[in-house]
Parts: C-alpha cells; sequence; structure tokens
C-alpha cells in the first residue's frame, strides 16, 4: 500500500487518504483479505494524527471496503460487485451534478452540456 | 476512555499574570498539542502538572492519581522535557546517566544509550558545550530512558532544526503506538501540532480558548474576507480578529455563521497558526476600543 500526503493540499489529509487506499483496493493493488496496518502504525508512519487514521478506517469500513476483525485488525472486504457498482454509480452522478453546475454557472444551456459531454466521451 | 492526565478548574494567580479557571483533558493514546502566545500561560499549567507551582484552587488528576497527594508516584512515571536545560552542564552523557539513574526505578541504559546513538550525540564533550538542539535532545532521552507512561514537554521543539524535530515527531509517534501512553508538549511551532497531534489545546490570557480534537478545531473555523460593507451587522460582532485594510478586511469565523453571509464574501480553511494570529488581534482590537 502506497500513500502520500500532500500537506499543501486543500483537501484534508484524511480524504486523501481514504481516496488512495480505495483506489489502490479497486486497482486489486491491495488484494482481498490483505491485512492493512494498524491505525496506530499507520498513523507512526505518515506521522499524521490517530484521530486522522481512525477517522479512515472508520470511513472506510462503514462505506464497505475494508471489515474490521475484532482483535486482529482491519482486513480488505471480499470483493462486492454489487456495492462497488452502486459506489461508483454515485461517484458518476456526483461529477454529473459538479459538471452540470459548473456548465450553469458558465452560462450553458442543457443541451450544450449534453453536447460538451458527448464531445468527451468522443474524445 | 481513561484519561491519562485531568485539569479541572484550575486557578492560580501571581502579580501581572493568572490562569484562570483552566479545564482539559487527555485520554490515553493520544498526542495533545499546547499553544498560545508567549504568557498565555503554558508553563503554568505545564509546572502545575508537575506539582512544581502552588495552585490556588482546582485539581489535576495525572493517571488518575492527585497531583499534589500523589506527586512521588506520579514523577516516577511521568517523563518532562523542558526548554533549557536543567542537567550538570559540567559533565558528559556517561557521568548524567550515573548521576540520573539512581533516582528512577525502571532506569533503561539500553535505551538510553540507544537513543544516545539514534541522536549522534557525542560523549566525550561537556553538555554544556553542546548546542540548543543537542541539549534538546539529551532532555529527551533521559525523559524516555526512565520508561515513562506520559510525557510532558514544554517548547521541545523550538531549539531544533527541521532535521531533528521531525524526529522528535517520529519518537512521539512511537511512543503513543501502545494505545496507552500521553504525551503533552507545548509548542510555539504550529506545523508540528497541525501534522501529529490528535487533541488540541489553546490557551490565552490564562484561559483556555479551545480544546478538543484537532479536526473539530479546523473545521470549527474559517479564515473570511472581502468588502467589509458585505458583512451583515448581525455577524460584525462574531467576526474575531476583524482586521480592516484598504481593499478589504480579514477575520476569523466559526463556520456556522458562514451560512449567513452573502456569496462575494470569501472564506478558506483557517490554519492553527492564523487562529493564534486572529485571537491576538482580537485582544488588541478589544483593548483598542
Amino acid at each position: 500500500m502506497k500513500i502520500i500526503i500532500k500537506n499543501r493540499s486543500d483537501q484534508p489529509i484524511y480524504e486523501q487518504i481514504e481516496e488512495q487506499i480505495k483506489a489502490q483496493i479497486l486497482d486489486g493493488i491491495i488484494s482481498e483479505d490483505e491485512q492493512l496496518p494498524s491505525i496506530r502504525q499507520l498513523a507512526k508512519d505518515l506521522k499524521i494524527s490517530v484521530i486522522t487514521t481512525t477517522r479512515v478506517y472508520n470511513d472506510l469500513a462503514e462505506e464497505g471496503f475494508i471489515v474490521s476483525v475484532a482483535g486482529k485488525g482491519y482486513f480488505v472486504a471480499p470483493r462486492n460487485n454489487e456495492l462497488l457498482k452502486e459506489r461508483m454509480l454515485f461517484e458518476m452522478e456526483d461529477g454529473f451534478e459538479k459538471a452540470v453546475t459548473n456548465g450553469h454557472n458558465a452560462g450553458l444551456t442543457d443541451d450544450e452540456i449534453i453536447a460538451a459531454l458527448r464531445r468527451y466521451m468522443e474524445g | 476512555m481513561e484519561n491519562i492526565l485531568e485539569i479541572n478548574g484550575l486557578n492560580k494567580s501571581y502579580e501581572g499574570f493568572s490562569l484562570r479557571d483552566v479545564s482539559f483533558s487527555l485520554p490515553r493514546g493520544y498526542i495533545m498539542g499546547f499553544v498560545g502566545q508567549n504568557g498565555s500561560g503554558k508553563t503554568t499549567t505545564i509546572r502545575s502538572i508537575l506539582n512544581m507551582a502552588k495552585t490556588d484552587s482546582g485539581k489535576i488528576s495525572v493517571f488518575g492519581l492527585d497531583s499534589v497527594e500523589d506527586s512521588v508516584e506520579i514523577k516516577e512515571r511521568l517523563g518532562v522535557v523542558f526548554d533549557s536545560l536543567y542537567l550538570g552542564e559540567h559533565l558528559n552523557i556517561s557521568r548524567i546517566e550515573r548521576q540520573l539513574k539512581p533516582f528512577y526505578k525502571n532506569w533503561d541504559s539500553d535505551c538510553f544509550a540507544k537513543l544516545i546513538k539514534r541522536f549522534g550525540l557525542p560523549d566525550n564533550k561537556k553538555v554544556g558545550d553542546f548546542s540548543k538542539g543537542m541539549k534538546m535532545k539529551v532532555m529527551i532521552a533521559v525523559a524516555l530512558a526512565h520508561k515513562p507512561d506520559f510525557i510532558i514537554l514544554d517548547e521541545p521543539t523550538s531549539g531544533l532544526d527541521p532535521v531533528a524535530r521531525d524526529e522528535l515527531l517520529d519518537i512521539l509517534a512511537e511512543f503513543i503506538e501502545d494505545e496507552n501512553r500521553g504525551v503533552l508538549f507545548s509548542t510555539h511551532i504550529t506545523a508540528d501540532v497541525e501534522r501529529i497531534a490528535d487533541y488540541v489545546t489553546i490557551l490565552n490570557n490564562g484561559r483556555v480558548w479551545f480544546t478538543g480534537t484537532k479536526d473539530d478545531l479546523t473545521e470549527k473555523f474559517a479564515v473570511l474576507k472581502g468588502d467589509p460593507d458585505d458583512i451583515p451587522d448581525s455577524v460584525k460582532p462574531k467576526l474575531i480578529g476583524y482586521h480592516k485594510y484598504r481593499n478589504g478586511f480579514d477575520a476569523l469565523i466559526d463556520r456556522t455563521e458562514l451560512k449567513t453571509l452573502p456569496d462575494t464574501l470569501e472564506y478558506e480553511k483557517a490554519t492553527i497558526d492564523e487562529i493564534l494570529v486572529y485571537i491576538a488581534k482580537e485582544d488588541k482590537n478589544e483593548t483598542d476600543s
């Protein structure tokens, strides 16, 4: 597992770590059932607050990416394709919402935004 | 969650200064950054925890023990690092160890030797001839060598270069890895707090201005900027450290106030440094008006 924290980023540290762990789980870089470093070990390695790493693991567990095994620690959750798909769809809609808002703010009509998306899809 | 440190209603006054109703606590397994301007009362609070200063009222417990009645037992399990060397300046490191060892039940010579080596401290020099950073490292090694459960550091990073500061943060993170210990460190270098501290207590003029998790602190406040004419009257009294200049203003604001503000005002995340600066400006604004 690789994690790079940008201290100068506007994005909160917990979000940076969550995104990177998620991406590595989705890409299969961290495999199913693999054990993650403990909350305190991760905090020590990254030199960040224990509260931050606790939040990261809680969020990831809540979203179904990892599971907590009492007395043992955190493991990558068995792949649940339905859940992942749902998650991805949610992210996609979230992206749409941002794109549409930005488009409207820029003064584009709905049709122009759809046309822009089509052009983007066609590369 | 059991608290390793608990301070309730601490009051102490002497000429020209007083600590007023200082209360905060630190759960086991965490690091607390203790910040505030010079003269805000950080060192007095630390001296009170260590039973080195007599308090007027209030109760302090460390490991659940009373700071006054059980002071001997507490000190056995407490490591302390001050901002200046309290050890014999004319001694070298081995002589310092020989002198201190008998005072502690749990002194670990191996651990001490390892730390001295890790810090690259020479044994053939008097510690009085060491640089400020090296002296600080000696004190850190001494504080850790008697296997404490709780370390209190008063401005530990002030004399250290960035590399040594980073090393110290490593050591503190290792120290709390077992979930049972705790660290309280006062500092001016808020970047260290920003990074590693789980909890933050801000002291201002002898009072606790904020105490809680670092995330709560940085998520609670924002820096607001814009044209002074755009500030609604209802919000004006809530601005902290309001500062007006030729092209606009800036101030610290509680994020809960943001939703009532017009879009023309911009806000951004406040760093701990900025929070401290605005608190100081607010004091100045109050005295001036």
